[in-house]
């Protein structure tokens, strides 16, 4: 029988490094050099035909803050997050707490909160520009059935925003509730017992054992969450294509729109440094909140 | 390594070969959009297959690429990736981003024979104001149109309006509209007098507005816009108006792509859209309806609009002359023709219209020549370097004000000085 | 007894909720699955048609759609699986010179995905000469930080010396992770998988740049260029298309259900 061989110290971190080696390569190349590349960028004037591209310095910045589209898009994402996040959030909460008890039909609320999820985003949408079509959209139709009048959901500023904002709720939040739905099955059971021999009611309970418990799980829905509302771009793509006039212009999709429909490069690079900016900060938030785990003592 | 996972990658590497397959004769590839309802895609293929028999030594690939807007950002990125599609109908008004990207040819420079220069010289003149530039000619008609109103003789009959007639000017648009808006009991409207779509091809709308009204949105090298004119900013006051004041058209933006439906659907009982929707109209509007041009102000007319043929730049030359071969056989007056019977684009040159396929659909089908009969008081269409750009800084003007969102004067301002800005690099 | 009362309300709220949110999903169905005359009439008699869907299937090359798009997940899934894995182990298992840097660099790839930095990456590929290839869309996903992170934690909890009795026996160190890790694995590796076939079947703004023809265009994109705003509209024909673009995943879920829950939640948990 050969003997056991302990590799020596420094082959292991050679072969550590070699199996890490495609994945870090790959990361480099796709995620690592084009960020810091996208950043270089900005500090350069688009090259035309045959001009090439001239060092320009905080050019492309100091046009971002008077572009009024940039301003608007920044100000459409952060009322994305500020509104999707506690909304699909509260929203898979409630459905993880409807879908755990043994209620009847359980199943198929479990089937309709989650199904959404699985759909590609442009079906998704485009069935939604259906659903909110005037007049003889199945939203519009139901609203006059009631003797409210007929909305132009996607062709009026003050709701086109709104409209957006369902789908991305209506897909996110099966999803979520999936994560609170393991967390609520670890909320040891003796708690809830202990409650009912106090005969708390159901919104103490709440309140006191299952809320604190499942914060850790929030927090990581919310972080999420919150990403993922700085990378909407494919409803807007199908829905809406940024109006009217930019009331759904999101950043993703402005890069998008400059950088190849006006093939403004330099300034796609600038926009997107603002955004890796924004997602830099989100997971520095991450770090922060997942150190102090808020727990029920 | 099981079975499985051999068999994934060996399907993967196999389609990855399929794809770069080589061919013996000279390939092509053509980008086509669509922009109007219809079988497009069949008749497309119909028309590949008719020229692979007469051409067997070249082979055309089409690509349905989407919308227009769509297309022209497909062009572009595969272009700029040395991917270059070789035969492609875009926008006529994207010319000019087109030769400052420096992605297509002359056709002049490849068309060079006698029957070649007399083909470029075979199209209507109002089709080649978009067409040429600097000398050059840079594209060539394929689905060409002019904006028409399209009415509901039912619903006209209905509301004492005489069905054979459609609003001669803009006082009868407001009038006549304002008899077909019906309302039902709690108030609500359940059917508007017109609707003039307010997305997609928003300025090309307000561009046969500001014809009407006697005044023009560019010049023709594409260097200078003129969007804050007085007439112009009446003519977008007059937009607004229709909902907001007169209340003869819904509020908000209205979708390009919707409108015919509603058309259909009895929800409004006038429309203006592209000749392009004719046969799809004619196919799906179970009621008798009219097709007439535009109405007048200070005289009557209409943007032209649509789609040119591009060749674009390849340093295979074979392949450009292929290019060439099949764009002149898409635009030989029987096709042409046989286009325009089953669209309802405008049959880009004289000669189409007098093959007797066409003189008899339009003996049969009168509304098939009015768009034809407009040309007289077409203009040529929007058109200017970075023009995705300068005319975006339009559309949204022009939204704001619909929207209720900006009055017409401060909205076109605020666009022409962008627009001034964005072109300032073209002025030489 | 007034809990009961507020149980029933609950369940009453549930199922009026449960059925809101079913709605456009319920209405799609009907408009695919009736004439497009009865798209906006509810007329219960309506007679029930798979017209929309040969219109649907002939107007457009989903066929050649779905190939791709099956193709790409596959692909991806397989090469996601080989790469991640030997990445996780080589930081799971030893405590690697540089390996606390090497991990939090690999994390930063859960945050900028590459469809935030399209431009570049589309510079990248280009260079490569992979635009408008299967490999192409594929590529910048197939080191997946995710599928790194979720293998790591698996692999730190195999005990050691199961490792080590079979170095014992000889083997090197892939035979080792081949013999011992992926077994024992297994069920994340199911659960990974899954998440992310549905990830990339339903991506869409990056393959939409990447590809330019039919040979090569996914479900998603062709799905979007399919249902482009400027043609008149037929809703019909447009939801009988999403539903079919929909269908594998959907058709996967309803038979797995538990199966993709479960994916879903073990790829969550920390």
């Amino acid at each position: 029988m050969p003997e056991a061989h302990k590799p020596r110290p420094l082959n292991i971190h050679v072969q550590g490094w070699l199996l890490a080696l495609p994945a870090v390569v790959l990361l480099a190349a796709f995620t690592h050099i084009p960020a810091v590349a996208t950043v270089i960028d900005s500090f350069f004037s688009t090259p035309h035909g045959r001009r090439p591209a001239d060092f320009v310095g905080l050019a492309q910045y100091r046009n971002m803050l008077t572009d009024p589209v940039f301003w608007l898009a920044l100000r459409n994402n952060l009322l994305y997050a500020l509104i999707t996040v506690p909304v699909s959030v509260g929203l898979a909460l409630a459905m993880a707490l409807w879908v755990k008890d043994r209620i009847k039909g359980r199943a198929a609320l479990r089937l309709a909160f989650f199904t959404p999820t699985v759909l590609p985003m442009v079906a998704a949408a485009n069935i939604w520009i259906f659903f909110y079509t005037p007049d003889y959209g199945l939203l519009n139709q139901i609203m006059r059935a009631v003797g409210l009048g007929s909305v132009n959901w996607l062709g009026s500023v003050e709701t086109a925003l709104p409209a957006m904002m369902a789908v991305t709720v209506w897909k996110e939040s099966g999803f979520f509730m999936v994560f609170f739905l393991a967390a609520l099955q670890q909320v040891p059971p003796v708690l809830y017992e202990a409650a009912r021999m106090e005969n708390a009611s159901r919104w103490m309970v709440f309140r006191r054992i299952t809320w604190p418990l499942v914060m850790p799980t929030t927090l990581f829905v919310a972080v999420n969450a919150l990403i993922n509302a700085f990378r909407v771009v494919d409803q807007v793509i199908a829905m809406t294509g940024g109006g009217p006039n930019n009331a759904t212009t999101l950043l993703l999709f402005y890069i998008y729109q400059v950088a190849f429909s006006f093939w403004d490069t330099a300034y796609a690079a600038a926009l997107s440094t603002v955004l890796l900016s924004v997602l830099a900060l989100i997971s520095f938030l991450q770090f922060f909140l997942l150190d102090r785990k808020i727990h029920y003592r | 390594m099981n079975k499985f996972a051999r068999l994934t990658i060996a399907a993967t590497l196999a389609a990855t070969f399929i794809g770069c397959s080589a061919a013996s004769a000279t390939e092509i590839t053509f980008y086509y959009p669509i922009a109007v309802g219809g079988p497009i895609p069949k008749i497309v293929d119909g028309y590949v297959a008719e020229f692979s028999k007469a051409h067997p030594d070249i082979t055309v690939k089409p690509v349905y690429t989407g919308t227009y807007q769509d297309s022209i950002v497909k062009a572009m990125t595969a272009a700029k990736a040395g991917n270059a599609p070789d035969v492609v109908i875009l926008l006529s008004t994207d010319m000019f981003t087109l030769i400052d990207n420096d992605l297509i040819e002359p056709i002049d420079t490849i068309a060079k024979s006698e029957s070649d220069q007399a083909w470029i010289k075979s199209f209507y003149p109002a089709f080649m104001e978009n067409s040429q530039a600097g000398g050059h000619t840079w594209g060539v008609p394929f689905q060409r149109s002019t904006i028409v109103q399209y009415w509901n003789k039912d619903a006209f009959k209905a509301a004492g309006l005489d069905p054979e007639k459609a609003p001669a000017n803009w006082d009868e648009m407001v009038a006549f509209g304002k008899k077909l808006t019906k309302h039902d009991g709690s108030g609500a409207v359940t059917q508007w007098g017109l609707e003039i779509p307010s997305t997609g091809f928003l300025y090309w709308m307000f561009q046969a507005l500001t014809t009407q009204n006697g005044t023009v949105l560019a010049n023709q090298d594409g260097t200078k816009v003129a969007y804050n004119d007085p007439k112009a900013v009446e003519a977008a006051q007059f937009f607004a108006d229709l909902s907001q004041k007169y209340q003869v058209m819904p509020k908000g933006t209205i979708d390009w792509g919707t409108t015919p439906k509603d058309f259909f659907e009895g929800k409004t009982a006038m429309m203006w859209t592209t000749t392009g929707n004719l046969t799809n109209v004619r196919s799906n509007a179970k009621f008798a309806f009219g097709v007439a041009a535009l109405p007048s102000k200070v005289h009557g007319g209409s943007p032209t609009g649509g789609g040119n043929i591009y060749i674009f730049k390849n340093s295979d030359k074979a392949k450009e002359e292929a290019a060439l071969e099949f764009a002149r056989f898409l635009t030989t007056p029987e096709r042409a023709a046989d286009w325009g019977i089953a669209t309802g684009y405008v049959a880009t040159q004289p000669a189409a219209w007098k093959t007797d396929a066409m003189k008899k659909y339009a003996a049969e089908f009168p509304p098939a020549a009015v768009a034809r009969d407009q040309l007289k008081d077409a203009v040529a269409e929007l058109s200017t370097h970075d023009n995705q750009r300068v005319t975006k800084s339009l559309n949204d003007a022009l939204q704001a004000v619909l929207t209720g969102t900006k009055q017409a004067k401060p909205a076109l301002d605020e666009a022409q000085a962008e627009a001034t800005r964005l072109l300032a690099p073209y002025q030489h | 007894m007034s809990d009961r009362l507020t149980s029933s309300i609950s369940t009453a709220a549930a199922w009026i909720f449960g059925l809101i949110w079913a709605l456009p999903l319920l209405y799609a169905i009907w408009a695919a699955f009736h004439p497009s005359a009865y798209a906006t009439h509810f007329d219960l008699t309506a007679p029930l048609s798979l017209e929309n869907f040969t219109r649907a299937w002939a107007a457009a090359p989903f066929a050649r759609y779905f190939l791709n798009t099956t193709l790409l997940v596959l692909g991806i899934m397989a090469a996601q699986f080989v790469i991640c894995t030997l990445a996780a182990f080589g930081l799971a298992r030893w405590k690697l010179f540089g390996g606390e840097v090497l991990f939090a660099l690999i994390l930063v790839q859960l945050m900028v995905t590459p469809d935030v930095l399209i431009l570049e990456n589309y510079r990248t590929l280009r260079t490569l000469g992979l635009i408008d290839t299967l490999t192409g869309i594929g590529l910048p996903y197939v080191a997946s930080a995710f599928g790194i992170f979720l293998l790591r934690q698996s692999f730190k909890s195999i005990p050691k010396e199961l490792d080590d009795a079979a170095r014992v026996e000889g083997a090197n160190t892939l035979q080792t992770i081949w013999r011992v890790y992926l077994p024992l694995a297994r069920p994340i590796y199911v659960a990974y998988g899954l998440v992310s076939i549905s990830y990339h079947w339903n991506n869409f703004l990056w393959p939409l740049i990447v590809t330019n023809s039919t040979e090569t265009r996914p479900l998603t994109v062709g799905l979007q260029v399919f249902a482009s705003g400027d043609q008149g509209i037929d809703w019909s024909v447009i939801c009988a298309a999403a539903l079919m673009t929909s269908a594998p995943l959907l058709v996967a879920f309803l038979l797995f259900q538990r199966a993709f829950i479960q994916s879903f939640l073990r790829a969550g948990i920390r």
